[in-house]
């Protein structure tokens, strides 16, 4: 089992979720957070004085799959969030040692 | 006694259009704090209508309007005693006779008292402790305002004896609260992080619907002010109209070529400083000069705003560049653009062949109104700060205003 994390821009998240369902994913988890990297943030100006707004909004997708499905959702991940820009965002792989399901007391593949 | 029924259904619905320019001002600060201070900024407006509403009616329209003395009220009228019938209130005989009833009167300024130490909120704003605001306001609301009122609004006052114009409270209310949010500001301090650290606005969909409120409001501000409905309320409605309009222009003109972008709060920020230096000249001048007061205005107040960076004092949502500048710049233009042919009690001003004259007097009852204003404020909010503090704990400016002040949040996650 593996937890696939990916942090994207907000807009593609339709894209995401749609891709993601077309390659078996069962579940994510989606969440809004905010975050530097290559692409810095942006200047605002309120009355004329600057700010710079160093955080840039993105959303963060969380999902676990089967060893054997990484390939396949990385690959729908990349596609579907991409625009080529820079800011598009990244995506990791850890593992995950136990999945279960709350309501059953399912584990591993079962709990997916 | 009888009273114009038109006169009086106008200035009494403007009353009530007066009065809702304060949640207005609420709105239009509101969205400019930060989250943690927005229930801050509302209660403290809010809180306004409430203290000074029982303070004008006991004693603050007495010192304003009551008495023969060029320089203070006096006391008859504490507790609207006789009021609701006098024939009328004293100075108010000949040209200035009222044709509304006393109550009337009494009720509509009564909202100009209000919204008066409210605007002083914007420049104090995240760190000023409610307790020592309340006493402040309160204070500022019997001293304060009833003189500069009784000086420039009250026909025994010295200021009109003088001969100087101020229709709807360029001085009284623009100049006054300027010269005030700048003595307060400058015994609160800065706010903890300025200038290093931003504070952008936190909702300025709020700020735009405070103006959207403040501009409706204003037409019973200025064209109230007529004390009559007739052409001279419709002179000053569609004065206020034109110099909102150009104000705003003219600010995002100079915020596009300086900073690169017109902005939403430009437009808010451009209409409410043409609000402001209309306000003197509603019912004195005519033809195109409200566009040019508005849009003069806009300019210098834009100008204005880099003057508390450039001095260090922490006037948080420019109060002093948007109402005492605005307020100066109206009150010194009506100076250039009176017109006796809109009203034949006002006077010329350079442009329409009265010379100087007129200028010198504008001049005279701007100072006049700052330097009043400026120290008895000071003052009192220095005794203040040596009591009970004015100043907020550093704990409590970083928990915000809204939890450390009144233990409510606006905004549940």
């Amino acid at each position: 089992m593996k937890l696939i994390t990916a942090v994207v821009k907000p807009f593609k998240l339709d894209d995401v979720k749609e891709a993601l369902k077309g390659a078996g994913v069962q579940g994510i988890t989606v969440s809004e957070v905010r975050g530097f990297g290559r692409q810095g943030g942006h200047t605002e100006t309120y009355r004329g004085a600057e700010y710079n707004i160093d955080f840039v909004p993105k959303v963060r997708i969380e999902m676990v799959v089967h060893d054997d499905d990484v390939e396949k959702t990385i690959s729908a991940l990349r596609t579907a969030a991409s625009t080529g820009k820079i800011g598009d965002g990244k995506i990791w792989v850890t593992n995950a040692e136990r999945i279960i399901r709350i309501r059953t007391g399912e584990e591993g593949s079962d709990a997916l | 006694m009888t009273f114009d029924s038109g006169a009086t259904a106008w200035v009494l619905v403007s009353a009530a259009l007066v009065l809702f320019m304060t949640p207005g001002l609420a709105f239009f600060y509101g969205g400019m704090v930060r989250s943690k201070n927005v229930l801050g900024m509302l209660m403290q407006n809010i809180f306004a209508m409430g203290l000074i509403t029982i303070l004008w009616a006991t004693v603050g329209f007495s010192l304003a309007f009551g008495g023969s003395g060029k320089y203070f009220g006096n006391f008859d009228f504490m507790f609207l005693k006789d009021v609701a019938n006098i024939p009328n209130f004293p100075g108010y005989v000949d040209d200035f006779a009222l044709i509304i009833p006393p109550l009337a009167f009494v009720v509509y300024q009564m909202m100009f008292a209000i919204i008066t130490p409210a605007l002083i909120t914007g420049a104090t704003a995240d760190r000023m402790k409610f307790s020592a605001y309340c006493i402040l306001i309160g204070v500022w609301a019997v001293v304060v305002y009833p003189t500069v009122a009784h000086w420039v609004f009250s026909p025994n006052g010295w200021l009109f004896q003088e001969g100087a114009l101020d229709f709807a409270g360029g001085a009284v209310v623009h100049i006054n609260a300027g010269a005030a949010a700048l003595a307060v500001v400058l015994v609160l301090g800065k706010r903890r992080g300025w200038p290093r650290e931003a504070m952008p606005p936190h909702n300025l969909p709020f700020t735009i619907l405070g103006t959207g409120i403040l501009w409706f409001g204003w037409f019973g501000f200025n064209a109230g002010s007529a004390l009559a409905a007739n052409g001279l309320a419709a002179q000053a409605l569609i004065n206020t109209q034109l110099a909102a309009a150009s104000g705003m222009i003219a600010w995002l003109i100079i915020e596009k070529i300086k900073a690169g972008h017109a902005t939403t709060l430009g437009a808010a920020s451009g209409a409410v400083a043409g609000l402001v230096a209309i306000t003197p000249c509603a019912g004195f001048v005519g033809g195109m000069a409200p566009i040019a007061i508005g849009a003069i205005t806009g300019f210098v107040c834009y100008l204005c705003l880099t003057l508390k960076t450039k001095f260090g004092f922490d006037d948080s949502l420019d109060v002093i560049a948007v109402h005492l500048i605005g307020g100066l710049a109206g009150s010194l233009l009506l100076g250039l653009f009176a017109d006796t042919a809109i009203n034949s009690l006002g006077a010329d001003g350079l442009f329409f062949g009265g010379g100087s004259s007129l200028l010198g007097k504008q001049a005279l009852a701007s100072v006049a109104t700052f330097a009043f204003s400026f120290i008895v404020t000071y003052v009192v909010a220095k005794i203040l700060d040596a009591t009970i503090g004015i100043r907020v704990t550093p704990e409590n400016e970083l928990i915000g205003l809204d939890q450390s002040q009144h233990a409510e949040t606006a905004y549940q996650a």
